[in-house]
């Protein structure tokens, strides 16, 4: 019998998400080089459009008015009975909001292995192999996706969503929902993000800033090469959570995905969950004292300086180029 | 009631990260722990909850080296009472081998809310809050921003990405994983922990089930390639700084 992939489409306010297509991308490099099926699940109420671009084999539709939105009692009882039915090789899940909740409960509840921060899947040998980033991007480890049935759930970074879309989608079978019981966690309402004075997705530079600012007060020598070179700051999330930037200007995972010609990153580790929403920027220019900061994988140039040092210095530079010209 | 928070020790990025001989995992002798970030969010957010009347804060932390000045720290800050699981404890401890050992004392202390660190940047096996929540038979949610307590339930304020959030009102008990305390975590003056260690007490239990899980075997731990793309440009700031300038201008940017 054919070997199948699942894997779990997440979708929020009617709109697949990105790393859902990145999945499938993933799960069909596997099924070209082994006998296999990807199969998309599916979960949701009256939004049965949203399988159409998705390029899997077959896709198992769960419609119920319980599953409109994501809670992971409902998603973990589906999944859940599913994957214990059906056995899969493999259960692809985004390391995300939504499949962290339903990946880790099933990894206990139905004593199957789990891989995380996993960023690409590959077959050696008629092995599946995985690689994951661990230690905020620091390193990665490798190894062999236990058997029979593995669950793993993916960051960004490996594959395209292009890769996981398809003009020509699979077959959509309308799954039946098990009984889902009266769950303890409620879904009450969405909270939109604030909008604010700038939007940082359509700057053209953006002086991003991270922890390595150290104080709220360096912030003001930042503003000052922001002036001067006419762009925008915004920051990490250690920054925002100090309350040092307003929400508005946070850039990577739960904040704002970005694509300026040019990011510099002041004291950005490079964090898996800050990297993946600047992978869009024409240039990337990083200043870090560490040089083993993961920033520098990622950049264009870098220097490993002290950005106290060298941020006054650069405003000076800029306003005595455009002096000249 | 009691707001229990379990926090580990992880690998500090800020140290370089030496791997062992066989190239499978960090090395152990060379590495330097520190409590991980997004527990720190967890102690703090119990400890919020704590100050507007919800009940005590217990911290309970696996045995190992540091683990003593984390949990005196946390003491310090307004934990009320502190454990230590002692047994046959290894550093880097799967999380679903540690979620196994934590999962009885904790029903043992009679939880209301537990929380959790959101996840930490070593854990292959998945973070610790959904195995917990497993082996406890509650409720997990994650990537939370904020909570509030409310008549036998948690109302909580779940993230999603680029910015969208959920609120979600759970049945009590449950688990939480905490991305970010609703304030930054407080600092506390190393003279406060150090009166901590004088007067509060440190509570030891035993690993109630020495059961070890297999953990997710790594054939072969590194680095990435530094610098593969980057160029690192050397000199003094100004001399940085005048090749960026180079950089700005030929980029139309200036
Ligand atoms: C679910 C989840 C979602 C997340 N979402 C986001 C998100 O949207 N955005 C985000 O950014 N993070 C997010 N994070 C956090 C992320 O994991 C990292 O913790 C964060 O990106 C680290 O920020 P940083 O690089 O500023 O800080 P650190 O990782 O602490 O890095 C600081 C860097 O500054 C350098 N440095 C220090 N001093 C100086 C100096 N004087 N000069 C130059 N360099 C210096 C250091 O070498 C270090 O590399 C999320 C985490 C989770 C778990
Ligand atoms: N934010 C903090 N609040 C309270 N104590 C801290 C904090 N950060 C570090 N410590 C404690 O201060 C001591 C020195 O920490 P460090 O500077 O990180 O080596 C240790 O005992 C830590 O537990």
């Amino acid at each position: 019998m054919k070997q199948e992939i699942f894997v779990l489409i997440e979708h929020l306010q009617g709109r697949v998400t990105d790393i859902s297509y990145l999945m499938l991308a993933a799960a069909r490099g596997i099924t070209e080089k082994l006998d296999g099926n990807v199969v998309a699940l599916l979960l949701g109420h009256n939004q049965r459009a949203l399988a159409n671009d998705l390029a899997a084999d077959r896709i198992l539709y769960f419609d119920h008015p319980d599953l409109a939105h994501f809670t992971p009692g409902a998603y973990q009882r589906v999944i859940g009975s599913l994957i214990e039915e059906n056995k899969p090789r493999l259960a692809l899940f985004g390391d995300t909001s939504i499949g962290v909740e339903v990946a880790g409960p099933l990894s206990a509840r139905l004593n199957l292995p789990l891989v995380s921060y996993c960023k690409s899947l590959r077959v050696e040998n008629n092995e599946i192999k995985f690689t994951s980033q661990i230690c905020g991007g620091k390193l990665m480890a490798e190894g062999e996706l236990p058997s029979p049935t593995a669950l793993v759930t993916m960051i960004p970074g490996a594959y395209k969503a292009e890769q996981g879309r398809s003009v020509t989608p699979g077959v959509v079978v309308q799954a039946s929902v098990p009984q889902l019981d009266k769950h303890p966690v409620r879904f009450l309402q969405y909270i939109e993000p604030e909008t604010g004075d700038v939007d940082i997705t359509k700057e053209a530079l953006l002086i991003s800033v991270g922890r390595g600012i150290q104080s709220k007060d360096n912030l003001e020598i930042i503003q000052e090469l922001a002036d001067a070179l006419g762009g925008v700051v915004c920051a990490s999330r250690p920054v925002v959570d100090q309350g040092w930037l307003p929400a508005t200007r946070l850039v990577g995972k739960s904040g704002k995905r970005v694509k300026p010609k040019v990011y510099l990153a002041l004291g950005i580790s490079g964090a898996t969950e800050h990297v993946e929403a600047i992978t869009d920027s024409e240039v990337i220019i990083a200043v870090n004292t560490d040089p083993l900061a993961p920033i520098f994988n990622l950049a264009k140039y870098g220097a490993t300086v002290d950005l106290l040092d060298l941020v006054p210095a650069l405003t000076e530079a800029v306003k005595q180029a455009t002096v000249k010209a | 009631m009691n707001l229990i928070v379990a926090i580990k020790l992880v690998p500090d990025l800020v140290e370089e990260l030496k791997i062992n001989e066989e190239g499978n995992f960090l090395d152990l002798e060379s590495l330097r722990l520190r409590v991980n970030e997004f527990d720190e969010h967890a102690l703090e957010q119990a400890i919020l909850l704590k100050e507007r009347g919800a009940g005590r804060v217990i911290v309970i932390a696996l045995d190992g080296e540091g683990v003593e000045d984390a949990l005196f720290t946390a003491a310090a800050k307004g934990a009320d009472q502190i454990i230590k699981l002692t047994g046959n404890t290894m550093p880097l401890v799967s999380n679903h081998t540690l979620a196994r050992w934590l999962a009885p004392v904790i029903k043992s202390l009679q939880p209301g809310l537990v929380l959790t660190g959101v996840q930490a940047h070593n854990d292959l096996d998945g973070p610790l809050g959904p195995l917990l929540a497993e082996y406890l038979n509650l409720p997990y949610v994650g990537y939370v921003a904020k909570a509030t307590m409310k008549d036998g339930e948690v109302e909580i304020r779940k993230e999603y990405p680029g910015g969208l959030a959920a609120e979600m009102e759970i049945d009590l008990p449950a688990v939480l994983g905490i991305q970010a305390a609703e304030q930054p975590p407080r600092y506390i003056a190393f003279s406060r922990i150090r009166q901590a260690m004088k007067t509060v007490q440190l509570e030891e239990r035993q690993i109630p089930d020495p059961f070890i899980e297999e953990p997710i075997a790594i054939a072969r731990l590194f680095q990435p390639e530094i610098g593969e793309r980057a160029e690192i440009i050397s000199g003094d700031v100004d001399e940085i700084a005048a090749r960026l300038v180079d950089i700005f201008t030929d980029l139309d940017l200036l």
